[in-house]
């Protein structure tokens, strides 16, 4: 039609669905940065001995955090990496948490010597508040586990579950969900089978969906042009099942609006929880995973299998 | 939420959650309670669930005068909504509970149905000076866990501050448990006298709670009741062996993927 103005072509971006934090319910540790013993096949922020990406945080600069928390009514602490475990203020951070609320550990397991774990179960004890410790296996056997962590990894990590176990602790398996899902509940048997043989008798066990990210990306492939939130997908849809809305993460650089967005350049909100106060626009395509299992960070999400 | 207010002042007042169709247990904790002096008895809802002939606990409500609110399985069953929306994230459990809905959407009467929809979210009233909110997970969420394990302080604080209350009482898990907070200020999980808490006793428990100068003050009142004759009915009614058990040994059967670790620690399964 002649005379007719072009209606403006909207950037992508924009499209994008935008989401609030609504309360700031679990903030998240990254404590050990990029660095981990381990060169997990899956991981999607490529942790590494030699990724130094992201560093190390002090004691002093989690305290800090924790005495913020406080304010914002903060309900539940994690702590990851990279491998926790090789932060050597790990065990004096988790005391600190203790003493406020509840604390998860994400973790391989496969640095887990009697020390330590001595030393979890005492700060355990000397808390009200509950320990999570996530150990990450991926496979029910060595052969599937290790393909994907490396060799003598579900050895290791099976001895790390064997020792919390022996000391009183409850750890929770946590798996990629790296099978085909219409084998979930043969996995989970041999799962719950390989955890009664080293004395866990009552295993809990979490499964999360890879993220096509970082190595994950080159290991399968990455996310489609298909798989993005749009603003539509998020009509009627529970906000609060993303943990954008209801976290955030601090790193060495700062405070990002998830673990799992932590190379993303937009994800990272300023170097306060007030700074971090402000909405993120879904435009990650790892926000469509988080979209469609929902709460897949915090302990009790997961992807629930019908039986 | 869409508060139900109060402008009388109690001194004394009775508080149970999560009735779950025990009628048996509900009887008990009303007799139980006036024996004690409540001045008025209020529930914090979850009427059906896990127990026999959910119909059976309506009239006992009314008839008693007790004041309740809208659990998320009251919300569920009167809405016709698919699921209970307890939160669980594992299969066993979640196949459990869908067991439990069923039979309780099955076997409640629309009367009832549209009795508990029109229920209110959640409850204000004065205990002594102080300002007291009744709420089925948290003022803030129908459906959300607060367990003693993982519900810290300074949350408490902010919930008391967000919602203009000196007292917050909440149910929902089932576990009881207290905590004083600054300025005298209170949370307590009044618990449920539907299904025992996980500790290896039948017995249930409901909370009565007192002015006691400018503060409140909380007792959790252990109640024995009939649960063999309870048990026959589930049996009657085919609700699942793990359910019955529950009841007869106080050990949770079901739903304990939930748990944090140190609540799941103190059970047996």
């Amino acid at each position: 039609m002649p005379g007719k103005t072009p209606l403006p072509v909207m950037p992508a971006r924009q499209l994008q669905p935008s989401v609030p934090l609504v309360a700031l319910d679990y903030l998240w540790f990254q404590v050990a940065g990029t660095v981990c013993n381990l060169r997990c096949a899956h991981c999607f922020i490529s942790c590494a001995p030699d990724n130094h990406n992201f560093w190390f945080l002090d004691l002093e600069t989690v305290r800090n955090y924790l005495e913020q928390s406080k304010a914002w009514g903060v309900k539940e602490y994690y702590f990851t990496g990279g491998e926790p475990f090789m932060n050597r203020d790990l065990l004096p951070m988790l005391e600190e948490a203790l003493f406020l609320g509840p604390a998860s550990v994400l973790t391989n397991g496969t640095l887990l010597p009697e020390k330590t774990v001595r030393r979890l179960a005492e700060i355990d004890a000397s808390s009200g508040f509950s320990l999570e410790l996530r150990v990450s296996i991926d496979g029910p056997t060595a052969e599937s586990n290790d393909a994907i962590r490396g060799t003598g990894c579900f050895d290791r990590a099976m001895e790390g579950i064997q020792r919390l176990v022996a000391h009183g602790l409850m750890p929770i398996l946590t798996a990629a969900q790296l099978w085909d899902p219409a084998q979930d509940l043969e996995v989970l048997d041999q799962f719950t089978d390989a955890l009664r043989k080293v004395g866990y008798d009552r295993p809990r066990i979490k499964i999360l969906p890879t993220l096509r990210l970082g190595r994950e990306a080159a290991r399968t492939r990455g996310y489609s042009d298909g798989e993005l939130v749009t603003r539509a997908m998020m009509e009627g849809y529970e906000v609060t099942q993303l943990l954008c809305s209801t976290g955030r993460v601090v790193s060495d650089r700062g405070v990002h609006v998830c673990p799992i967005l932590l190379e993303e350049p937009d994800a990272l909100l300023g170097a306060t929880l007030e700074e971090a106060d402000r909405p993120h626009t879904l435009s990650s395509r790892a926000c469509y995973t988080c979209w469609l299992h929902g709460a897949i960070c915090t302990n009790y999400g997961g992807i629930g299998q019908e039986l | 939420m869409l508060y139900a207010t109060s402008e009388q002042a109690y001194s004394r007042v009775a508080v149970f959650g999560g009735v779950y169709a025990n009628h048996r247990a509900l009887r008990a904790a009303i007799e139980d309670a006036r024996l004690r002096g409540a001045e008025a008895i209020f529930c914090l809802g979850d009427l059906g669930a896990f127990g026999p002939s959910p119909n059976r606990v309506f009239p006992l409500l009314i008839e008693s005068g007790v004041h309740s609110i809208r659990g998320n399985y009251d919300e569920s069953i009167s809405r016709g909504l698919e699921d209970c929306q307890c939160g669980y994230t594992d299969p066993r459990d979640n196949h459990f509970a869908r067991l439990s809905y069923r039979y309780t959407f099955a076997n409640t009467s629309q009367r009832w149905r549209d009795w508990m929809g029109r229920l209110p979210a959640g409850r204000r009233i004065r205990l002594g000076s102080s300002r007291l909110l009744m709420s089925h997970g948290s003022p803030r969420r129908t459906n959300e866990f607060l367990w003693e394990s993982t519900t810290p302080s300074h949350f408490l604080e902010k919930l008391c501050d967000d919602h203009d209350a000196d007292v917050i009482l909440a149910t929902h898990t089932g576990i009881p448990w207290a905590r004083r907070l600054s300025g005298d200020r209170l949370f307590a999980n009044v618990g449920a006298i539907g299904r025992p808490a996980n500790d290896g006793s039948p017995a249930v428990c409901y909370a009565m709670l007192w002015a006691d100068g400018g503060a409140v003050d909380v007792e959790s009142i252990p109640l024995h009741y009939d649960h063999e004759a309870l048990a026959m009915e589930m049996k009657a009614e085919r609700l699942p062996e793990e359910f019955i058990e529950t009841i007869l040994t106080g050990w949770w059967t079901t739903c304990n993927e939930i748990l944090p670790m140190k609540e799941r620690r103190r059970g047996r399964y």
